[in-house]
């Protein structure tokens, strides 16, 4: 199998995942006792546009009906009308996916730029004292509750030292870098220690492995043993568990994204959360769904790359 | 500077230990040998004698895991004063390795080409095009069909035997005087053993490479070697030339060995195996380490370590009963 039928198969996949995403949503709102046409609608609306709503999403005909309206308005990119903020779904969110994305990304970058050299260290000195050491400081990173580490950070970097804003998103590059470092940091520091933590015990696995020390015996030299044998193959168990901590990540944002004031999708969906506003939490959801299916499918495209054995076979 | 005679590489009271929960395990317990240029040199033990440990020890390999002491000189240089990187230059183009398991010493995500090539660009001064076409020239000494359209492909896409090939392609990459072989065949189908074997043999007389082959099998060493060490438990049990050692056996261990091996049995009798099992290495006895097992074992036995020590023959055996052995062996 060559590589570009893995990609066509492996994006034939999220076919069934977006249609399972589909159907819970889709019956979230039929669940509600009453009528579905007054969640999906302002609480003021009168009996004109409720007939409206009825009509567009098919609730005079039978469910399987509505379930094929659904998906065509979805697919056309009509998600409906935000209660809360009354402008269309889908408008609302594009304005918002650049802002999340740009958090999430970021903090995927420090996470992996905090573990991974610290990792390697660790490693190299498995079991002496520098080892211990970066091994107690993740633990107190991983067993403190991300939002108390957001507040830590806020007060000291941000309010005390006022080295970073506290809150906002800024309008250029360099702005969004300095608004969200602070946000990203908290993420990071969080996922960085899951990382480290797995991609050290990788590493001490590979290093034990046949085929670094034939590779020591062919006379190679170490940066050359370290950074061909053995980190990409401690990369293979440590990429899987990224993409799976970047799905953390995203529903993570719904925190730090309130704690930090940063207008995107996290903070977007607490906020239709309490208002009830059902058109936007589908929307959202959604789009959750699919940004995740997108980062597990990027993350199997970086395993396959790295592993022919996947590729080829 | 060295002629016939003298010796490539001499071996003096190897000792590696290893420290496990504050207790110290010698798995080599000063182990002396020499290996001659273009000599095959068997050496045989159970699982656990310290055979693979040896030879990691010689290379520099154990270090990292512990302590190695004595001497190991290389052209009249003590490989064990260097450090690891004034080892890089020795390891891979003037003493090779190859390991046990081929489905397992060669990294899955590299190319066969790639891994060949990596080996030539640290020892020699070929470029690019040159080191492909002798990565093409070495899969094609080593047996492998259509070589050149291979080097593109990765380890899973061979066969065991082929893989061993593969090993034994970069291990050759850079003309070694000596391929240390730890146990080449043991993982490999019956038929493939032997053709594996006969490829290290033409290779080795060809290139006039001297090879160090580690291995459980007498028969193997029979078939292969000129010399033959035998190990117990860390130490050295006897050496001398396979012809004496086979014939006229002086260790009671060598003894066993030999009478494990099937030959001319009838169908359905029950293989003999030397009794009991080697002793553990934080249990090793005071004396002799095989006395527990041993036929012959006496109180010295239990008191006191038999040393390597020469007898006629060309042969050296570590035991305290060896003349009554050798009146035994031979009536």
């Amino acid at each position: 199998m060559s590589s570009l039928s893995y990609l066509v198969s492996r994006l034939l996949q999220i076919i069934p995942t977006f249609l399972l995403v589909m159907v819970v949503i889709f019956l979230l709102v039929r669940m509600l006792p009453g009528d579905p046409a007054i969640a999906m609608a302002d609480a003021k609306a009168t009996e004109a546009q409720l007939e409206l709503i009825r009509q567009k999403l098919g609730l005079n005909e039978p469910l399987v009906m509505q379930f094929f309206y659904f998906v065509k308005n979805t697919l056309s990119g009509d998600m409906g009308t935000s209660i809360l903020l009354k402008a269309p779904v889908l408008d609302v969110i594009i304005e918002r996916i650049p802002v999340t994305a740009f958090l999430t990304l970021y903090a995927v970058c420090l996470s992996i730029l905090i573990a991974g050299p610290l990792a390697f260290v660790a490693a190299l000195n498995k079991n002496r004292g520098l080892d211990i050491a970066i091994r107690s400081g993740f633990q107190v990173g991983l067993s403190t509750p991300v939002f108390y580490i957001g507040l830590l950070l806020l007060t000291f970097l941000a309010a005390s030292l006022r080295l970073f804003p506290v809150g906002g998103y800024g309008t250029t590059f360099l702005q969004h870098l300095h608004h969200l470092m602070l946000p990203a940091l908290t993420v990071a520091l969080y996922t960085s220690a899951i990382i480290m933590r797995n991609l050290r015990s990788a590493v001490i696995e590979v290093l034990d492995a046949d085929y670094v020390q034939f590779a020591r015996s062919k006379g190679l030299s170490r940066s050359v043993i370290l950074g061909r044998h053995v980190l990409r193959n401690a990369l293979i168990s440590t990429v899987t568990l990224l993409g799976l901590s970047i799905g953390n990540l995203m529903s993570g944002t719904l925190v730090t994204e309130t704690v930090f004031a940063v207008p995107g999708l996290g903070r977007l969906m607490l906020e239709a959360i309490f208002a009830r506003d059902y058109p936007l939490i589908q929307g959202l959801t959604l789009t959750f769904a699919v940004m995740v299916s997108l980062v597990f499918l990027f993350t199997d495209m970086v395993q396959a790359w790295l592993d022919p054995r996947l590729r080829l076979s | 500077m060295t002629n016939q005679n003298e010796s490539l590489l001499q071996v003096r009271d190897l000792t590696t230990t290893f420290h496990s929960k504050g207790r110290a395990l010698r798995a080599v317990d000063g182990i002396s040998f020499d290996v001659r240029a273009g000599e095959v040199l068997g050496l045989v033990g159970e699982s656990g004698s310290g055979k693979s440990i040896s030879l990691r020890s010689i290379i520099g390999l154990a270090r990292d895991y512990g302590t190695v002491e004595g001497n190991v000189y290389w052209k009249g240089e003590d490989l064990l004063t260097r450090t690891d990187k004034q080892l890089q230059c020795v390891r891979g183009s003037q003493i090779s390795m190859i390991f046990q398991e081929p489905m397992t010493s060669l990294n899955p995500l590299l190319t066969v080409g790639l891994q060949i090539e990596e080996n030539l660009k640290a020892h020699t001064d070929l470029d690019r095009r040159a080191r492909k076409a002798r990565a093409i020239e070495l899969l094609d000494t080593v047996g492998i069909p259509s070589a050149s359209s291979r080097l593109k492909d990765f380890p899973h896409q061979f066969s065991g035997g082929m893989r061993q090939r593969v090993m034994i392609a970069i291990a050759l990459a850079s003309n070694p005087e000596l391929l240390l072989a730890d146990e080449p065949t043991t993982a490999l189908d019956v038929t493939i053993q032997d053709q594996i074997l006969q490829l290290l043999l033409s290779l080795a007389k060809n290139l006039n490479i001297a090879i160090v082959l580690v291995t459980h099998d007498l028969g193997v060493v029979a078939q292969t070697c000129d010399r033959v060490a035998v190990m117990y438990a860390g130490r050295l049990v006897e050496t001398g030339s396979v012809r004496d050692v086979l014939k006229r056996p002086q260790h009671p261990y060598t003894l066993g060995l030999l009478k494990s091996v099937p030959e001319n049995i009838p169908p359905r009798t029950p293989l003999y195996s030397v009794p009991g099992t080697p002793p553990a290495l934080d249990a090793l006895p005071k004396g002799c380490a095989f006395a527990p097992r041993c036929y012959k074992a006496e109180d010295v036995c239990l008191g006191s370590k038999p040393l390597l020590s020469q007898l006629g023959d060309g042969i050296s055996s570590a035991c305290h009963f060896t003349a009554d052995i050798r009146e035994e062996v031979l009536a």
